[in-house]
């Protein structure tokens, strides 16, 4: 699915990731974890190519293509997904617009064709369904007005829809209380099929209770620092990041 | 390349091409001689067959107009000195004769009105509404070919309800006294530089009288066209909205690409007696000149509405995207009690485009109401100014106004200005203004982008939601045309 190779990654000229080697592939889960500023939001920007990241070195390929060649719009095109730790608000725009034309413009980047209004109206009320969204969320604004939780059952929601080949997930727990977290995860469990791979960066091991994951790797000083399976998470939420000459006193 | 340069740089690919409806029609035409003077005066009077009195109050603006100065010092504009000698006052397309249906008008003019997308065959229009009885209400069209109105569809439907809607200089000869009554009664022939310019060399324009208690049935609307090079458009609107009567009008225009700039000073008077109301849009895409500023339509218009009568209201909505340069400030009078003023605007600029507008609303009767929601957007080296004025009189007991000016900037070349004049005399008067200025960010775009829509189309969402309060004023039929040329007016406006 995909695979990162050395990649050196710097924003006004300051190093964040300093040689990042993984390989994602498909069907499987993996967790990023670390401390603040490890490089971990750098990293998902990175992927989904966000202006301002300058790549020093290193390659990332996705189902084959080069990923860093891609404008941003390419690469949703192509199947990645990012669920912004921060959701954005356009005011004015309401969220079924924004949901039907960002699917729509996908679409038609495959050669698919588009939906007209009532083919995405029965889907995306399928979708809402099942992350218990009311109708009445799909016609506010994108994001505005929105609470913590609701916008990151949006995200979710947009994902379900986009049906995204490989999905990233930035701190996707943060802001939620434990019923909240467990719709999302939920909702993204529903999404998990053989031919998806997710990468779920986290701060915390409590979202990695409801989206298990194959493997955990741990990234302090933009390098991935160690690698393993579940029980890694479990370890951290131990013992901190301490062993990685991190200190928190959190 | 860092984000600044790379607008310049896309900006500067904007060319010409990108205003769709640049094109020219090759007819012989019947223009006046170059020049401004009484005899121009009378020339354009003679061709319109014109009573009179028409002739004299034509020639009195002229000769108050020469004593005026043009308005170069308050609005927010700068462009070279206008050489009012130097055009054609007027030019229409040649016939022999009036056309007296639409089969005689020339096939090269109703091609120019195809390639604009305006519905002039009734046949067509009759058809398709047939399919769509109380769906779709059909629209009625009166189109203006540089300073002549060559044909106004609908008229017999219309008449039979009383209605009357034809081109001014018509009208001048079928309902006289209805024209002599309220032509330059609410813009007066000593109103201001441009207006006082129209009063003595209008062209033409369209007409509408809604009698009492009728609620008219369709949209009435006018397409402009300036296709002759090197002339100016004068065209005057009147609509008078009787007792208990209800219309909703559209105004449209296009021009095609030229290297000078060429002049259009409009007026447009509206009149809403008891419980009468107007609902007046327009959408506005005259040539805003090419990526580095050159050509493109001197916009320098006046609109003005009295609600004379109580309870009544008048609607402005406008979007602007086109012209090089806007100057206009449609306002309202409220002189009946309890009568309501709106100002919906949405104006758009980019590469050297410039725009000073607003609007004015003036409280005189009791109760009266007033909201100006105005979305200025500008991109590019752009320059907008709002600029509007709620006036309350002392005598506008409880008068209302509320004012939300809000302004988006793209990119860090354009400015954006505000400046409202609030003066209040009288006590129980509520007066609200909210401004705010906002950038599209880093953020929307991208997080757009990421969801798979291309920049500009994110520019396009943005801003379209942005605008959204304004736009869903307009009538259905030209919201959707509105909202594509919010797009198309942007493009490349974001690096």
């Amino acid at each position: 699915m995909i695979e990162i190779k050395n990649l050196h990654a710097s924003v006004d000229g300051k190093e964040i990731l300093k040689g990042i080697d993984l390989t994602i592939n498909p069907g499987e889960v993996h967790a990023i974890m670390g401390p603040n500023g490890s490089g971990k939001s750098t990293l998902s920007y990175v992927l989904a190519g966000r202006d301002g990241y300058e790549i020093t070195e290193g390659s990332v390929s996705f189902l084959g293509k080069d990923l860093l060649e891609m404008e941003p719009e390419e690469r949703a095109a192509a199947g990645l997904f990012l669920a912004f730790q921060y959701p954005v608000e356009i005011p004015g725009v309401a969220n079924t617009t924004f949901l039907k034309s960002a699917l729509n413009a996908i679409r038609k980047k495959r050669g698919e064709p588009e939906l007209d209004a009532m083919q995405f109206l029965k889907l995306v009320r399928e979708k809402t369904k099942a992350l218990s969204m009311t109708d009445e969320m799909l016609k506010r604004a994108v994001n505005v007005g929105f609470s913590g939780g609701e916008k990151k059952r949006n995200e979710t929601l947009q994902m379900a829809v986009l049906q995204p080949k490989f999905a990233i997930l930035d701190e996707t727990d943060s802001g939620l209380d434990i019923d909240a977290l467990k719709i999302v995860a939920e909702g993204v469990n529903a999404l998990r099929s053989p031919e998806r791979s997710m990468l779920v960066i986290t701060h915390y091991q409590r979202l990695l209770d409801y989206i298990v994951p194959d493997h955990v790797h741990v990234l302090a000083f933009g390098k991935i620092q160690r690698s393993g399976g579940k029980e890694l998470a479990l370890e951290l939420e131990k013992n901190g990041y301490a062993e990685f000459g991190v200190n928190e006193a959190a | 390349m860092a984000a600044t340069t790379e607008t310049v740089e896309q900006v500067r690919a904007v060319t010409e091409q990108k205003y769709k409806y640049g094109f020219t029609t090759d007819i012989e035409s019947d223009v006046a001689p170059k020049g401004l003077n009484e005899d121009t005066v009378r020339f354009i009077s003679a061709k319109k067959e014109e009573p009179e009195w028409l002739l004299e109050w034509r020639l009195k603006a002229f000769r108050v107009w020469q004593e005026m100065e043009e308005p170069r010092h308050w609005a927010k504009l700068s462009y070279p000195p206008i050489d009012y000698q130097d055009a054609h006052y007027y030019a229409a397309p040649k016939t022999k004769d009036r056309p007296k249906s639409l089969d005689e008008v020339d096939p090269e003019l109703l091609k120019t009105y195809e390639k604009l997308g305006i519905p002039l065959r009734e046949q067509e229009i009759l058809a398709g509404v047939e399919g769509a009885e109380g769906k779709s209400p059909a629209i009625a069209v009166d189109a203006v070919f540089d300073s002549v109105s060559v044909a106004t569809t609908f008229k017999a439907k219309l008449e039979e309800m009383g209605i009357i809607f034809c081109s001014i200089s018509e009208a001048v000869h079928k309902c006289p006294e209805l024209v002599q009554k309220y032509l330059g009664s609410i813009v007066p022939y000593t109103d201001n530089f441009y207006a006082t310019l129209n009063c003595a060399v209008f062209t033409d324009g369209s007409f509408v009288y809604i009698p009492k208690g009728v609620r008219c049935p369709m949209e009435l609307s006018t397409y402009f066209r300036i296709n002759q090079a090197n002339t100016g458009q004068f065209e005057r609107t009147l609509i008078i909205a009787d007792e208990g009567s209800y219309v909703s009008y559209l105004e449209g225009c296009t021009a095609p690409q030229r290297d000078e700039n060429q002049l259009h000073a409009a007026v447009v008077e509206l009149v809403a007696l008891d419980d009468a109301q107007i609902k007046y849009s327009t959408v506005q895409n005259w040539y805003p000149g090419n990526a580095e500023g050159v050509g493109g339509i001197y916009n320098f218009v006046t609109k003005r509405g009295a609600c004379r009568g109580r309870n009544s209201k008048i609607s402005w909505t406008q979007v602007e995207t086109g012209s090089a340069i806007t100057w206009k400030y449609p306002s309202c009078i409220l002189q009946g009690d309890n009568s309501v003023g709106e100002f919906y605007s949405v104006a758009i600029t980019n590469n050297f485009q410039q725009a000073d507008t607003g609007t004015k609303m003036i409280h005189i009767g009791k109760n009266t109401r007033s909201t100006i929601v105005s979305k200025g957007i500008s991109a590019g080296r752009a320059q907008q100014t709002y600029r509007g004025l709620v006036k309350i009189l002392p005598k506008a007991e409880g008068a209302r106004n509320h004012t939300q000016c809000d302004s988006l900037l793209i990119g860090d070349q354009c400015g954006a200005h505000t400046v409202p004049y609030i003066e209040n005399r009288n006590r129980t008067a509520r007066v609200e203004h909210e401004a705010t200025t906002a950038k599209i960010s880093e953020d929307q775009l991208f997080y757009c982008r990421q969801r798979g829509l291309s920049e500009e189309d994110a520019v396009s969402l943005i801003v379209n939601g942005f605008c959204k309060e304004v736009l869903k004023e307009l009538p259905m039929e030209f919201a959707v045309e509105a909202q594509k040329l919010v797009g198309i007016s942007l493009e490349g406006s974001v690096g």
